[in-house]
C-alpha cells in the first residue's frame, strides 16, 4: 500500500557525526585486520619474521575464516553446530584432490582459487544436506545431528582410498606435490580472510542478515513477519560450509599430508569455543579470539604439559566470570563503551539538544509496567 | 547363526555400557537441562581409580569398585557444585562451554598424573565363560548384562516409587513449580549428578574389563556414543536412554561383524540422523508443542 | 452490565453493520468490496480435543472487528489458525478473496495478514529500528548479491527501508527509541513496537492479540486512538482480541463472541451488549469467578 504517512521523515542516526558513522565496529575490525596483515606481510617479505610466526600464519587465517563462518550459524542464526570441522574437511579433500590432479596443467594462481571454489562448493553441498534435517530439529537435537554428520564425514573420508587420486584412506591426502610455503600462501590467505570478512559483515547488515537474526530471536514472530525460515536456515548452513570448505583448501595447501581424523568433533568444539569467547554474533570478536586462541598455545609451546590444563581452567573461569553479577556490573562500569557514554553524556549536558534522549527514559509507562505480561 | 547370537550378545554388552553412561546424560539433561559434556571423562577417571586401587594399592576387587564409585560420585557432585551451579540461570551455550572446559580439565589432569601412554586394567573378575551348545558367552559379558539389568530395574523403581524420584520428576517438569511445592531443586540436582556419576563408574568398570586399555582420552568416544544413544532414545527420558544405549551397541556390533569395522561409525551415526529426521524428539522423547 | 458502563462510542461513517451473504454482517461502507477475511466453518482438533469448532466470520476491508470471550474460549487459537501457525483441521479461509490453504505463515504475511502476540514476541536482541526493518522484509527487494557486496541497489533499498521504518516509528511516537535494543524497552513500548512491526509488513488485515493487556487506563486510551488511526490512515482492517470491554465496545464495529471454541454471538456492540447468551456465558462466568477471569 502506498499510503503516505503525514509526518516528516527523520533519518537515523540523528546526531552521529560522519566519522562515527563510518567507524562502526565491523569496519574497525576490517581495518585492524588489514593493518595486521600489512605488518605481517612486511615482516615476512623482509625476512624478519620468525619461524614460529611463519608457521602460524596460515592456520590462524584458516581459523579466522572458520570462526567467522561458524558465527553465522551459532551467533546469527542461533543454532548450535558441532560439526563445522567436517565441512572444512570436505572442502580440503575435494578441493585439494582437484588441485593435485590439475597442478601440472594450470598455473598456481589459477589452480589455487579454482580448487578453493570447488572445495567451497562441495562443502556447501554437504552443508545443504546437513541443513535439511536442521529444518525439523531444534536445539540440542540439531547439535547432535551436526556432530553425527561431522563424524560421518570423517568416517567416509577415512575410507576413501582411490587410485589415481591423492586420497590414501586412513593415511590422509597426499598434497606434497602442491604444498606451498607460508610465504607463498600468504597473499591467498589474506584475500580469503578479507573476502570472508567483508561478505559476512555485509551480509549481517542486510535484509537477509536481519531476517536470520530475527529467526534467532523469535522464530514464530519472524515467520509471522514474512521471513521464510526454511530458506534462511538452509542459506546459513550453505554459506557457513562454503567458507569452511574454502578455509580447508587453504589449510591443505600448507601441509604435505592431512588425515581426515584431524577433523573430529574436538576441532569443531575448538572453533565453537572461539566463537563463544569472541562473542555470539560479534564478528570482530571472533577474529580476535581466533588469533589469541591459536597464537597463545603456540607461544606457550615450552610449557606444553600445562598449557591445555591452563586453557581448560581459563575456559571455565571465563564462563563463570562472564555470568557473575558482580563482575558484570564491574565490567559495565569500566568497559570502553560505558566510558565513551559517560564522556559523551558529560559533553552533551552542556547542550540543550539532549532533552529528547533523556525524556525517553522518563516515559510514564516505564515505572508502572509490571513484568506481568511475561508470565502468560 | 552362532556368529549372529555371539554378535548380538557382544552388542548387548556394549549397549549396556552405553546405556549406563547414557542414563547419566539423560538424567542430567532432564533435570538440569544441560548437556554435560564432561560425563564421558568421569568414566575415564573411574577406570583409573580401579587401576590405581588394584594395581598400585593392591586392594581387593570389591573395595576397588567401591572406591571407583565413590570417587566418581564425589567428582560428579563437586563438578556440579563448583562449575555448573553458578550457571543455573545462564544461557545453555555458556553451560555447554563450561562442561567442555571441565572435560578438558579432567583429561589434562589425568594426563599429568598418569601420562599419555595407555595403562591396562588388571583382571578383577574370575568368572568362567558360559557355553551354551556352540555359543560361548564370556563371563564379563554375563556380569555386565546382569548388573545392568539389576541397575535399570532399581533405577526405574527409584524414580517411580521413592520420594526423591518423584522430586526428580517434578523438577524435570517444572523447576519453579517444584520449588514452590517445597522441593529443594539444588539438592535434587546434586542427587541426579551423584546417581549419574555412580552409573558412569559402574560403566567404567565394565568398560575396563572389556577393553582393558585406558588412557586420558578414553572417555570421549564412549561418551559421545552414549550421548548419541541418549538423544537416539529421546533425551530426558530414562527408558529412552536404556533403549537407545542397547540399540546403539547392538547396531554397532552388527555393522562391525556383517558390514565393515571401518564403516561402523558412519552407519551408527547415519541411523541416528535418519531416526531423528523421522522422529525429531527421539524414540521415546516427548514432542513438545510450542505455545504461541 | 457494569462492564459496559461509561462507554463512549466513537464510530466512523458507514460503520453500521449490514447483511453480507451467508448470514454474516459487515460495515456498510465496505459493502461491494471483497471482504478482507472470510473464514468458513473453521475447526481444529488437538489430539481428539476440539479447540475451535465451526468458526465462521467475515471482516470488511476497513472494519475494526473484535473477538471476545472468556479465558480458554479459543480466541488465540483462532488467530493461530488464521495465520496458519496451526493448520486448520476443517473449513477454509479466504484472505482478500484468495484461499490460504496450504500456505506457510510467511506466505500469509506476503498475502497481507499481520499479527501481534499475546505474550510479546519481539526480536529482543535487535534494535527497535531493525525490528521494524524485519517487518519490511517482503517489501525490500534486496538480492543476496546486493547484500554481500553492499552494491547493486543495496544503498537505495536500505535507505528506503530506513526512512519507511522511521516514518512508521514516528507515527507511534517512537522515533526517538529507534536505536534502543527492543528487549530493553518498557512494556507498553514493546507492545506498540509489535504493532509497528506488524504494520511494516504492509498488511490488509492486522490481528492484535490482547493489545491492552498490562496497560494502565491512560495507555489504553492512547491505544484506542492509535488503533483508529491505523485503520483511518492505512485503510486496513483490524481484528483484535481483548478483555478490556470498554475498549472493545467503543472501537469495534463487529464483534464475535467465542465460548468453548464455538461462536455464540455476532453483531454490533449494542447487539452484543443486549445478547442474553453473551451475558450468561461471558458476564455470568465473570461474576462467578471474577478473581481469575482476567488473564
Amino acid at each position: 500500500m502506498g499510503e503516505t504517512v503525514k509526518t516528516t521523515p527523520k533519518l537515523l542516526p540523528a546526531g552521529k557525526s560522519g566519522i562515527r558513522r563510518f567507524l562502526n565496529a565491523d569496519r574497525v575490525a576490517v581495518l585492524a585486520v588489514v593493518v595486521a596483515y600489512a605488518v605481517v606481510a612486511i615482516l615476512v617479505y623482509t625476512g624478519s619474521a620468525t619461524r614460529q610466526l611463519m608457521n602460524m600464519l596460515i592456520s590462524v587465517s584458516c581459523y579466522i575464516v572458520l570462526a567467522l563462518s561458524l558465527n553465522l550459524v551459532v551467533g546469527l542464526l542461533g543454532e548450535l553446530s558441532l560439526g563445522h570441522a567436517g565441512f572444512m574437511s570436505v572442502g580440503l579433500f575435494s578441493g585439494c584432490t582437484m588441485a593435485v590432479l590439475l597442478h601440472d596443467t594450470l598455473p598456481v594462481i589459477l589452480c589455487l582459487p579454482l580448487s578453493m571454489i570447488v572445495g567451497g562448493l562441495a562443502a556447501a553441498l554437504v552443508g545443504l544436506l546437513v541443513g535439511l534435517p536442521a529444518l525439523r530439529l531444534r536445539g540440542d537435537y540439531l547439535a547432535i545431528v551436526t556432530l553425527a554428520c561431522g563424524e560421518i564425514i570423517k568416517n567416509v573420508i577415512t575410507n576413501l582410498d582411490i587410485d589415481g587420486t591423492p586420497l590414501r584412506g586412513a593415511l590422509g591426502i597426499d598434497t606434497s606435490s602442491i604444498r606451498m610455503s607460508p610465504t607463498e600462501l600468504l597473499p591467498y590467505a589474506i584475500v580469503l580472510v578479507l573476502v570472508t570478512m567483508l561478505v559476512i559483515m555485509n551480509f549481517k547488515r542486510s535484509k537477509h542478515g536481519r531476517a536470520i537474526m530475527a529467526i534467532r530471536d523469535n522464530r514464530i514472530a519472524a515467520e509471522a513477519t514474512g521471513v521464510n525460515v526454511t530458506y534462511y536456515k538452509l542459506m546459513v548452513f550453505v554459506l557457513a560450509s562454503l567458507f569452511a570448505g574454502m578455509a580447508g583448501v587453504l589449510y591443505g595447501y600448507s601441509l604435505p599430508t592431512t588425515e581426515a581424523s584431524l577433523f573430529d568433533y574436538n576441532m569443531s568444539i575448538e572453533i565453537l569455543v572461539i566463537v563463544v569467547l569472541g562473542g555470539m554474533g560479534n564478528l570482530g570478536g571472533s577474529i580476535i579470539a581466533a588469533i589469541i586462541l591459536r597464537v597463545l598455545p603456540e607461544a606457550l609451546r615450552d610449557f606444553s604439559d600445562y598449557r591445555m590444563l591452563a586453557y581448560s581452567i581459563l575456559l571455565i573461569g571465563i564462563m563463570l566470570l562472564s555470568e557473575n553479577k558482580r563482575f558484570k556490573s564491574w565490567k559495565s562500569q569500566v568497559s570502553l563503551g560505558s566510558l565513551w557514554n559517560k564522556v559523551r553524556a558529560k559533553f552533551r549536558k552542556k547542550t540543550p539538544a539532549v532533552a529528547t534522549a533523556d525524556a525517553v527514559a522518563e516515559e510514564p509507562n516505564h515505572t508502572d509496567s509490571p513484568k506481568g505480561g511475561d508470565g502468560q | 547363526m552362532i556368529q549372529l547370537v555371539e554378535t548380538l550378545i557382544s552388542g548387548l554388552t556394549l549397549g549396556s555400557i552405553y546405556a549406563l553412561i547414557a542414563l547419566g546424560y539423560t538424567m542430567v539433561y532432564g533435570i538440569a537441562k544441560m548437556l554435560n559434556f564432561a560425563h564421558g571423562d568421569i568414566i575415564m577417571i573411574g577406570a583409573y581409580a580401579v587401576i590405581v586401587s588394584v594395581a598400585t594399592l593392591r586392594l581387593p576387587a570389591v573395595v576397588a569398585i567401591l572406591i571407583s564409585v565413590a570417587v566418581c560420585t564425589l567428582l560428579g557432585v563437586t563438578i556440579e557444585f563448583l562449575a555448573y551451579r553458578p550457571l543455573r540461570q545462564s544461557p545453555p551455550l555458556t553451560v555447554l562451554i563450561t562442561a567442555i572446559g571441565v572435560s578438558y580439565l579432567l583429561q589434562n589432569v589425568a594426563l599429568l598424573i598418569f601420562g599419555s601412554e595407555q595403562k591396562s586394567t588388571p583382571r578383577m573378575f574370575q568368572i568362567p565363560d558360559l557355553k551354551l551348545g556352540a555359543v560361548t558367552i564370556s563371563g564379563v559379558a554375563l556380569l555386565t548384562l546382569g548388573v545392568t539389568a539389576v541397575i535399570m530395574i532399581a533405577l526405574t523403581l527409584f524414580i517411580n516409587k521413592t520420594r526423591m524420584g518423584k522430586a526428580m520428576r517434578a523438577v524435570s517438569e517444572d523447576k519453579e513449580a517444584a520449588e514452590l511445592m517445597g522441593i529443594s531443586v539444588n539438592k535434587t540436582i546434586t542427587v541426579t549428578f551423584a546417581i549419574g556419576s555412580a552409573l558412569a563408574a559402574v560403566a567404567s568398570i565394565f568398560f575396563g574389563a572389556t577393553y582393558v586399555y585406558i588412557k586420558p582420552t578414553t572417555g570421549s568416544m564412549p561418551g559421545i556414543k552414549a550421548f548419541t544413544a541418549a538423544v537416539f532414545g529421546g533425551i530426558g527420558s530414562v527408558p529412552g536412554a536404556m533403549l537407545g544405549g542397547i540399540l546403539l551397541g547392538v547396531l554397532e556390533q552388527l555393522s562391525k561383524t556383517y558390514i565393515s569395522t571401518l564403516w561402523s561409525d558412519a552407519i551408527v551415526f547415519g541411523v541416528l540422523v535418519l531416526v531423528l529426521v523421522v522422529k525429531p524428539s527421539g524414540l521415546l522423547g516427548k514432542t513438545v508443542r510450542e505455545k504461541v | 452490565m457494569s462492564v459496559f458502563d461509561d462507554v463512549q462510542n466513537y464510530k466512523s461513517e458507514g460503520s453500521h453493520l449490514v447483511p453480507y451473504p451467508s448470514g454474516a454482517v459487515i460495515p456498510q461502507r465496505d459493502l461491494g468490496k471483497t471482504p478482507v477475511l472470510e473464514a468458513l466453518h473453521l475447526g481444529v482438533d488437538f489430539g481428539g480435543l476440539t479447540a475451535v469448532d465451526d468458526f465462521s466470520l467475515v471482516v470488511g476491508r476497513t472494519e475494526i472487528a473484535g473477538l471476545i470471550g472468556p479465558n480458554g474460549a479459543g480466541k488465540t487459537t483462532v488467530f493461530n489458525l488464521l495465520t496458519n501457525i496451526y493448520q486448520p483441521t476443517r473449513g477454509n479461509i479466504m484472505l482478500d478473496g484468495y484461499s490460504t490453504a496450504g500456505k506457510t505463515t510467511a506466505q500469509l504475511s506476503h498475502m497481507g495478514i499481520a499479527r501481534t502476540f499475546q505474550n510479546i514476541r519481539l526480536f529482543s536482541n535487535m534494535s527497535v529500528l531493525d525490528n521494524v526493518k524485519v517487518g519490511l522484509h517482503n517489501n525490500t527487494p534486496e538480492s543476496l548479491l546486493a547484500a554481500v557486496t553492499h552494491t547493486f541497489g543495496y544503498r537505495k533499498w536500505e535507505r528506503q527501508a530506513e526512512s519507511r521504518a522511521m516514518d512508521l516509528l514516528d507515527f507511534f511516537g517512537m522515533a526517538d527509541l529507534a536505536g534502543e535494543a527492543a528487549g530493553s524497552l518498557p512494556y507498553g513500548a514493546q507492545r506498540r513496537l509489535e504493532i509497528v512491526r506488524a504494520l511494516a509488513t504492509n498488511p490488509k488485515l492486522i490481528l492484535l492479540d490482547e493489545p491492552a493487556a498490562g496497560m494502565n487506563p491512560s495507555e489504553t486510551a492512547e491505544l484506542m486512538v492509535n488503533i483508529r488511526r491505523i485503520r483511518d490512515t492505512f485503510q486496513i482492517a483490524v481484528m483484535l482480541i481483548e478483555h478490556d470491554m470498554k475498549l472493545v465496545m467503543s472501537i469495534c464495529e463487529g464483534i464475535c463472541v467465542l465460548d468453548h471454541g464455538k461462536v455464540i454471538a455476532k453483531g454490533s456492540p449494542d447487539e452484543i451488549k443486549a445478547n442474553p447468551r453473551v451475558i450468561e456465558a461471558y458476564l455470568g462466568k465473570k461474576k462467578e469467578d471474577g478473581d481469575h477471569a482476567e488473564g
